[in-house]
């Protein structure tokens, strides 16, 4: 159960060595809750690293092997995950960025990125709202991003994924809400991770800290949809009536 | 002549079951002990779909007394009731300055009244600690109420209702500061013997419907706690704590129980309970973490009616009979067809 103070006792992060999703699990530590947390991401060193952090800010932890791209694999999978336990707060932490410029001219490469930040998100949503029509409660967090609010030429490969997703999970939210459920869309701007490792920073760009606070805060108070930083919201809530012919020569 | 439950708790807006399920305590506990010390019997339908009649001198009749539910559905109980003579209060009440002359007029005199607690002024801090004002009540005789119309014992409707959003200062500190400035020299610094109907005594908050919704959106925690006579440095400790965290807090409750019972799960035993409704708030996650930790280590515990944020873990460090309440479940209920949120929460 979450409880009244939004400490949750379960946390899945499917994308569990995604810089953010760690964030949030120290977060939680930070605000006294001690889940058991299950890291569901592709075996290897950075799983072992991330799960060796979060036994270190002394939690129970599991790992279960997870390829966001292998949507075949999803239902078993959470099943598995969700089998004699509730999940409290699941995370949708995956996604790739990549060279957005050799994206939209590589028929592979944009496959795979929309495979990977539109179709599986879909994919682990709809087993995951199973889950949480089950269970009759449950919070289940996405990470969007402004990037799909309004989809620019810099990179509407990853934009055009997030806008999908975004859409999808505020959806999805209003479906669980009479299931006792919750679905927060998170919509960071620039985040230091190691998703942007090496690029320049955008203006209001956040640390997976900021992230994350946000995020423990949004699944407290059960908030729908929340940017980060919180004057993301204003800056977006611009930019979306900028006429094409402007927002085309806009630096952003 | 007429006959008043034997517990009240301090909204009439519960039901017998609830009250036989959370072994509810009155301001009348030091004398009279918790609710399930006046049923005699209770019918409980098992998880196998039967009905059976408990007596107090069966294992499962206390461990539904207190057991939150989750032995089964009471249906009905036989209850011992209070002989009155009236349906109207004699109250004395009266203004204390601090916390230590109010916990020594309490230890002095509680057992002449049979209904006692005390306000306190969670934001008064300083010499100021503790202030409260100290109400005493006993049922009204015939002989004392001689010259008054006699009405009904309770009103049909709440007097006043709250507005359905409230917004999200009205409940903050400038605010509860004044509030509880005005409340606390509104009390008469001693008046003795005053006539007042069973709603103003007993159940204030009932007088305003939906005064939950006060609290805005994020609403509000409950906490209430118990320590035993020994643990009277942690009283004042918990309180110096909620006055210096500054979390507005309109009424703090305090009140001196009596022995506990033989329940496992029953909140109440000797010592001092104190209850309060906070805003909810970020910091008041690590606040209430402190306060576990002291009233642990004063061998105390929390109330489970109150409770929405304990964690398994705690609650065996304050229930040293919860082994005994958790096997008593797995021989009634070994499917677990009973379950709640709070079940699952703290793993009961
Ligand atoms: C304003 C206010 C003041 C209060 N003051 C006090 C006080 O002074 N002293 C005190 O002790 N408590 C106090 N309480 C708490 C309250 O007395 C208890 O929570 C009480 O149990 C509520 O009864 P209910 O019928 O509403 O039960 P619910 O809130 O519906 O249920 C409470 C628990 O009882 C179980 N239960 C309910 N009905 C049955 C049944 N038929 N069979 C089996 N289990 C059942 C439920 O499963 C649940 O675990 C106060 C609460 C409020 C809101
Ligand atoms: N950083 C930003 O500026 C920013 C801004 C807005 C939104 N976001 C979103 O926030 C989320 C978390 O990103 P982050 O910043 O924390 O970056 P990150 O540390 O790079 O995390 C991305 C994660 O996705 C995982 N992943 C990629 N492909 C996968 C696949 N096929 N199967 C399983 N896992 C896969 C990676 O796992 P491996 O370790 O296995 O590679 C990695 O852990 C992403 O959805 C991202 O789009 C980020």
């Amino acid at each position: 159960m979450i409880n009244a103070l939004g400490q949750p006792q379960s946390l899945f992060l499917l994308g569990g060595t995604s810089d953010i999703a760690l964030a949030v699990v120290d977060r939680y530590v930070a605000i006294g809750a001690r889940p058991l947390v299950i890291l569901a991401a592709r075996p290897g060193p950075r799983r072992e690293a991330a799960a060796q952090r979060v036994r270190d800010a002394g939690l129970e932890v599991e790992t279960v092997d997870f390829d966001a791209d292998d949507v075949e694999s999803h239902p078993g999978l959470i099943a598995d995950v969700a089998k004699g336990r509730d999940l409290d707060v699941s995370v949708v932490a995956f996604g790739v960025l990549g060279d957005e410029e050799s994206a939209w001219q590589d028929h592979a490469e944009a496959v795979r990125h929309a495979r990977i930040n539109y179709l599986a998100p879909v994919s682990v949503g709809v087993l995951l709202g199973e889950v949480v029509r089950r269970q009759g409660h449950g919070a289940i967090v996405a990470l969007s991003s402004v990037a799909g609010e309004r989809v620019r030429r810099s990179n509407f490969v990853y934009g055009s994924g997030k806008a999908g997703m975004d859409g999808f999970y505020l959806g999805l939210g209003e479906a669980l809400r009479d299931h006792g459920g919750h679905v927060a869309v998170i919509r960071p701007g620039f985040v230091h991770t190691k998703m942007t490792e090496g690029r320049a920073p955008a203006p209001l760009s956040v640390s997976p800290e900021q992230v994350a606070e946000a995020v423990v805060e949004a699944v407290a108070d059960r908030r729908e949809l929340t940017w980060v930083p919180g004057a993301m919201r204003i800056v977006m809530s611009g930019l979306r009536h900028v006429p094409r012919k402007v927002f085309r020569r806009l630096p952003v | 002549m007429g006959y008043f439950v034997p517990v009240t708790p301090g909204t009439r807006y519960v039901s017998v079951g609830g009250a036989i399920a959370c072994d509810i305590h009155g301001k009348n506990h030091h004398l009279s002990g918790s609710f399930a010390q006046h049923v005699e019997s209770l019918d409980l339908i098992g998880p196998d779909g039967t009905t059976r009649t408990l007596g107090q001198d069966t294992d499962d009749f206390w461990l539904t007394a207190g057991g939150m539910g989750l032995t089964g559905i009471i249906t009905s109980a036989v209850l011992r009731l209070t002989p009155v003579e009236t349906s109207l209060m004699s109250v004395d009440t009266e203004r204390v300055p601090d916390l230590h002359t109010l916990m020594r007029r309490m230890r002095e005199s509680d057992d002449d009244h049979t209904y006692s607690v005390a306000w306190i002024d969670t934001l008064a801090s300083g010499r100021a600690l503790g202030r409260s004002v100290l109400t005493r009540g006993e049922h009204a005789s015939a002989q004392q109420v001689r010259h008054r119309r006699r009405g009904g014992a309770l009103p049909a409707e709440p007097r006043l209702t709250a507005p359905p959003y409230a917004p999200g200062w009205l409940i903050s500190r400038p605010t509860t500061k004044v509030f509880n400035e005005m409340w606390f020299r509104k009390a008469p610094a001693h008046r003795v013997g005053e006539i007042t109907d069973i709603p103003a005594f007993f159940h204030p908050l009932d007088g305003v419907a939906g005064w939950n919704r006060l609290y805005g959106r994020r609403g509000f925690v409950q906490y209430q706690f118990v320590v035993p006579d020994a643990g009277e440095q942690a009283m004042v400790e918990i309180v110096r704590r909620l006055a210096d965290a500054g979390h507005p807090s309109f009424l703090a409750v305090l009140k001196r129980f009596g022995p506990g019972n033989r329940a496992p799960l029953s909140f109440p035993m000797s010592g001092w309970t104190l209850a309060v409704d906070l805003p909810t708030h970020p910091g008041l996650r690590t606040l209430l973490a402190e306060l576990d930790r002291i009233v642990v280590a004063a061998a105390g515990r929390l109330y489970l009616a109150k409770d929405s944020r304990l964690d398994a873990e705690t609650l065996s460090a304050m229930y040293p009979r919860l082994d005994e309440f958790r096997a008593g479940l797995r021989r009634l209920d070994p499917d677990r067809v009973f379950r709640s949120d709070l079940a699952r929460r703290l793993d009961l």
